[in-house]
């Protein structure tokens, strides 16, 4: 039995003279929930259809549950997917969108009311799906990704459209089934939401790998920043030019200077503040968040 | 395989496509069978192309499947229309990369799809069936036909002759239609270009040039729908449209195994 859920080695894939992906590396322990991260355009949605085997790689190996990627029947009838958002026929209502599948992959017809109940769908499952706001489409493809009952859980931007209770009901859900021994492998433009559910972070930038382990190990190769604040707004411009002088770049935004320094250079700041006559009204370190350290690492802003 | 057929069923029994359809199949079947006996007098004739079929012929012991073998080609254009929207609407609704998920082998999806297609096809012409006959014997008395032939063992033969004629050639039509589905990924040109060159194309060519129809695609399988015509026979339309849907399938399902699915 494997200890991952997912494992990539060199997996390209090249459109033309265009790496859409390029020979990235990554694992995703069993068990966890692991954030899946980059801007548009970065290659999160073809590695995930290269991982289900919708698309052909051009170059690597991927293996998902133990079984390689060139052999999907090995492995799906174990995985539940949302890709690119739900994608289901309108003049159906949403119960017979999920019989569809359910008779396709063989799995028990009486899952499909447990699961519309189980998304928030119940008494709109006999609706047609041409009907149903963004929301609801997204809870039945979250319903749809779950009919196998699965160890591996992708999806793809599963909060698009959810509203702000929707979104910490997918949170929750999500959570439960890692609890469970669901392995999900989720991307998402919300990082915040990310930072909260994740154990693993994999974070790609124009089809590379930036980032891939634990999120607790990603945050720690970040340097923190320290926030001082002082009683005279006039004094901002004197603590900036401290941390300048020490070497540490700081920008002063709105009433506070931002200090990028380790957090045990805060006590050395706080003595310079006081002989240069200033009083520090506040003096805080702080680590950055899946969000700052998104847009560092990919140099989006 | 057995449960993607299930699972194409469920798409294709949905109320809005299979009464829409058979409700076309009905109005149709019944008008071109009503037809050759309501206008059996006509001078502009009482069948396709202005053609006249007398009360002589429609007396003779295969005069009861008239109707039904005339109305074959045109249960081939609406299947050619099913089977195209329902294959291309995979690729427009997106719902292809979903089936994949769900069952991989992308030959038992395409082999599934076109048996439930198939038994679709089969229930229209049943239907189709059913009414032409009804509808000839109900109105040949009315036009002096008799139909004492139409029983006997050889008008039975007739009619499961004309079954499988029609059988084959409406099937034909619709793998032609699943091959563009396949092909163009848009059940809006899929159709159109079907039904644009069986019915428009195909007519104009023959009409300069008659010696076209012993080859284009369309014109074979409608001929093999009438059990052969004057010009080209049974056996030369079963193997030239054979030919063009078997070479076109073949082509579809290399694309459709290989294509990667990226939308």
């Amino acid at each position: 039995m494997p200890n991952t859920a997912i494992s990539v080695s060199d997996l390209s894939k090249k459109y033309d003279d265009r790496l859409a992906v390029s020979h990235i590396n990554f694992e995703v322990p069993l068990g966890t929930v692991c954030g899946f991260v980059g801007p548009n355009g970065s290659g999160k949605t073809t590695t995930m259809r290269m991982l289900l085997g919708l698309i052909t790689p051009t170059t690597g190996q991927g293996h998902i549950l133990g079984e390689p990627i060139e052999h999907p029947e090995k492995y799906l009838s174990r995985v539940g997917a949302m890709i690119e958002g739900p994608a289901f026929y309108p003049a159906l209502s949403g119960h017979e969108n999920l019989m569809v599948l359910a008779r396709l992959g063989g799995f028990p017809v009486e899952r499909v009311q447990t699961l519309l109940e189980k998304v928030g769908l119940g008494e709109r499952g006999k609706s047609k799906y041409k009907t149903y706001s963004l929301g609801m489409k997204q809870r039945l493809g979250i319903a749809a990704a779950l009919l196998p009952d699965p160890k591996l859980l992708m999806l793809d931007e599963p909060t698009n459209g959810l509203d702000p209770e929707g979104i910490q009901e997918v949170r929750a859900l999500l959570r439960d089934l890692a609890n469970d021994g669901t392995t999900v492998f989720v991307s998402s433009h919300l990082l915040s939401e990310l930072e909260i559910i994740s154990d693993h972070i994999v974070m790609l930038r124009k089809g590379e790998i930036v980032f891939a382990g634990p999120i607790g190990e990603l945050m720690t190769k970040q340097q923190p920043t320290i926030i001082a604040k002082s009683l005279n707004h006039s004094d901002l411009s004197k603590i900036a030019e401290i941390a300048e002088k020490s070497g540490h770049h700081a920008v002063i935004r709105n009433d506070s200077v931002h200090i990028l320094a380790p957090m045990d250079w805060a006590p050395i700041l706080n003595k310079a503040a006081f002989d240069a006559g200033i009083t520090l009204a506040q003096l805080a370190p702080q680590l950055p968040n899946l969000e700052e350290t998104f847009f560092e690492m990919t140099g989006d802003k | 395989m057995f449960n993607v057929v299930r699972a194409e069923l469920r798409k294709l029994r949905r109320p809005t496509l299979f009464l829409g359809t058979m409700g076309a199949v009905v109005f149709f079947s019944g008008l071109f069978s009503a037809l050759l006996y309501l206008l059996i007098d006509s001078p502009q004739g009482n069948a396709d192309r202005g053609q006249v079929i007398s009360r002589e012929v429609l007396a003779l012991a295969s005069g009861g499947v008239q109707g039904f073998a005339s109305v074959g080609g045109f249960l081939g254009i609406i299947a050619l229309c099913v089977f195209a929207a329902q294959t291309a609407q995979e690729y427009t609704y997106g719902t292809l990369r979903n089936l994949l998920v769900r069952q991989p082998s992308r030959m038992k999806i395409l082999a599934g799809k076109l048996i439930s297609m198939m038994i679709f096809a089969l229930a229209m012409i049943v239907l189709s069936a059913i009414i032409s006959i009804t509808t000839s014997v109900v109105l040949a008395p009315t036009v002096d036909v008799s139909t004492e032939l139409w029983f006997s063992t050889e008008g039975i033969e007739y009619f499961y002759t004309t079954f499988i004629n029609v059988v084959i050639s409406v099937i034909g039509f619709g793998i032609i239609g699943m091959v563009l589905g396949l092909l163009l990924r848009s059940p809006i040109s899929a159709i159109s270009l079907g039904v644009l060159w069986l019915l428009i194309v195909e007519n104009l060519l023959v009409a300069v040039k008659n010696s076209t129809q012993s080859w284009l695609p369309g014109s074979q399988l409608t001929i093999i729908a009438s059990g052969g015509s004057a010009d080209v026979t049974y056996s030369h339309a079963l193997a030239t449209g054979g030919a063009y849907v078997a070479v076109g399938a073949l082509v579809a399902s290399i694309l459709f195994v290989r294509r990667d699915v990226a939308n």
